[in-house]
């Protein structure tokens, strides 16, 4: 019983107001990017015009000054490092925790699902004392560090889909000679996809635009990631580069838009069946 | 099966509980004994008993903070769940451009704490300066213009969420109710809600848990501006840390406080809105 809603035109006009306004701000920020630092904070909702108009200068400043393209190349080592150990550590642990049901399993569960509730405060000091004592303060040791922290969620939700696959299906390739490794990465992994799918953008989001824990664990000497290097150019008190922060909020932004609109179907798929198991 | 498999424990648990361990177990449990504890590094702790919990307590700022935060969270959990109730009821009706009005509101829920906070104080700041005010002279702006940055970056993440709710009601529950007469009303309340308690579950926790721990978007918004009045608890938590020397184990203490004020709340909530899901 599919019709037209009543009103639809007005629901679409309205939300098409709506979306204008809920878009502006990245373009405020666009604008301001090209902007020469002393009319930002005066007039932010202006174009640029030929006084305040400054090409590509704050980018440049955003690169070379304050290290905008290391940054990137720390978050997406991090992310990408991350997402892939997680995934498959972690859905090896979910596999190996439901198929083998006695008490110390089902307590490593419990710990899993515990972790994801402890409020990251309650740790930061103690981990990033751990981190230290480790030498994990580069981005290769903080891989280990996520593993450990997003463990939870993906032990969770990798479980939640283990359970629905027929067991019989593994049994069959037991039998057929196969190791439980290889029982694992031949047959388990591939009925698994679209549930890596799901909890890779959810680790994959969280990791991106993670500050706290990069911010106490990386020596901040060496690596900053993005959201560490916007922090610190505004933080830093006296002169703020407003020019050079617009340029950095801008490029901090744009990747994720080209990725979100390049996969928006999983990611919101992602969403909705994180939120399911929950 | 079982038993072959058991054998490989260290292949498949391995890895990730030796990352567990030191990410996570270790550091809980030493969080948990130098809240007793008088420290500077962790190495000189020395046992105190309670008195770092007496001290928390006995502070006003950690009190004001609790208190910012409380109702921090009771205006976002209303607002952002009506608003993304409101915005899903309409995007599943038949209108042009759901599809990218779906896009668009979801996208800023992508964008991390950090950046959000830093784009909204340019267009707060900009906004009031023609009042001769900035955000972070101001506690009363400085609190609305939190909650305005959390609605707009998590409406978005509920509405997807109660979507795929709407379209798991069977649409023969809402014919037949209005067979029998119901109105738009009545079947919102008496067929759409009583379905969705287990959407609204979530999302209430979602968002319950969310501006409590909320911490990036505050220290990049308002830093606790002006005089430490826009401070939520975990930002008062990471300034009695990192900003205060000699306060470390009170930091921890009021950490410890913080992680079971989270898990009540998170399991007072689930067990009240869990009483209301209905079976289908």
């Amino acid at each position: 019983m599919k019709r037209k809603a009543k009103g639809g035109w007005f629901a679409t006009i309205l939300f098409t107001l709506v979306s204008i306004l809920y878009v502006s701000p990245i373009f405020i920020v666009l604008m301001n990017s090209f902007k020469k630092k002393t009319y930002i904070s005066r007039q932010p909702f202006l174009l640029p015009n030929e006084k305040s108009f400054v090409g590509f200068e704050n980018y440049i400043t955003a690169i070379e000054k304050y290290g905008f393209l290391k940054a990137v190349g720390v978050n997406l080592l991090l992310t990408v490092g991350s997402v892939v150990v997680i995934l498959i550590c972690t859905s090896m642990f979910a596999w190996y925790i439901t198929r083998v049901n006695n008490k110390v399993t089902r307590g490593l569960y419990l710990l899993c699902i515990f972790s994801m509730v402890v409020p990251f405060q309650m740790v930061m000091f103690t981990l990033a004392k751990v981190t230290d004592t480790l030498k994990l303060g580069t981005p290769w040791g903080l891989i280990i560090i996520y593993l450990g922290f997003g463990a939870g969620l993906a032990v969770f939700m990798f479980c939640g889909f283990v359970k629905s696959i027929p067991i019989e299906i593994e049994e069959a390739a037991m039998i057929d000679g196969c190791s439980p490794i290889r029982t694992f990465f031949s047959v388990v992994l591939p009925i698994m996809k679209p549930t890596y799918i799901s909890v890779g953008i959810l680790e994959t989001m969280w990791i991106w635009n993670d500050f706290l824990l990069p911010y106490l664990t990386l020596d901040r000497g060496k690596y900053q990631n993005i959201p560490m290097v916007i922090q610190m150019m505004q933080g830093s008190y006296g002169r703020v580069d407003m020019g050079a922060i617009m340029a950095c909020l801008l490029m901090a932004v744009i990747p994720i838009i080209v990725f979100y609109l390049s996969c928006q179907k999983y990611i919101i798929k992602g969403v909705a069946a994180g939120a399911v198991k929950g | 099966m079982e038993k072959s498999i058991k054998r490989y424990f260290p292949i498949f648990l391995g890895p990730t509980f030796a990352a567990f361990i030191i990410g996570f177990i270790v550091p809980f449990l030493m969080g948990v004994y130098l809240s007793f504890c008088d420290f500077r590094t962790v190495t000189d702790a020395k046992w105190v008993g309670v008195s770092n919990y007496v001290k928390a307590f006995q502070d006003p700022e950690f009190f004001h903070s609790f208190l910012f935060t409380t109702v921090f969270t009771v205006v976002t959990v209303v607002l952002i769940n009506v608003l993304a109730f409101t915005v899903a009821l309409v995007l599943t009706r038949e209108i042009r451009g759901t599809n990218l009005f779906r896009t668009v509101f979801f996208m800023p829920n992508l964008i991390g704490g950090i950046v959000l906070g830093y784009i909204w104080l340019l267009i707060f700041n900009g906004i009031l300066s023609h009042y001769d005010l900035a955000l972070r002279i101001s506690t009363r702006w400085g609190f609305w213009g939190l909650v305005i940055l959390l609605c707009w970056q998590q409406i978005g993440y509920m509405m997807i969420i109660y979507i795929a709710g709407l379209q798991a009601i069977p649409t023969s529950l809402n014919e037949a109710a209005e067979i029998d007469g119901a109105g738009w009303w009545q079947r919102l309340i008496h067929v759409t809600i009583p379905n969705m308690m287990p959407s609204i579950t979530i999302c209430t926790f979602l968002t319950l848990t969310n501006g409590f721990k909320l911490f990036d978007q505050n220290l990049s918004l308002t830093a606790g501006e002006p005089l430490n009045t826009t401070e939520g608890i975990a930002l008062n938590i990471y300034r009695t840390f990192y900003g205060r020397v000699g306060y470390e184990g009170v930091g921890q203490a009021k950490a410890v406080v913080f992680f079971v004020l989270v898990v009540a709340l998170g399991l007072i909530q689930l067990r009240a809105t869990r009483s209301k899901e209905v079976q289908q």
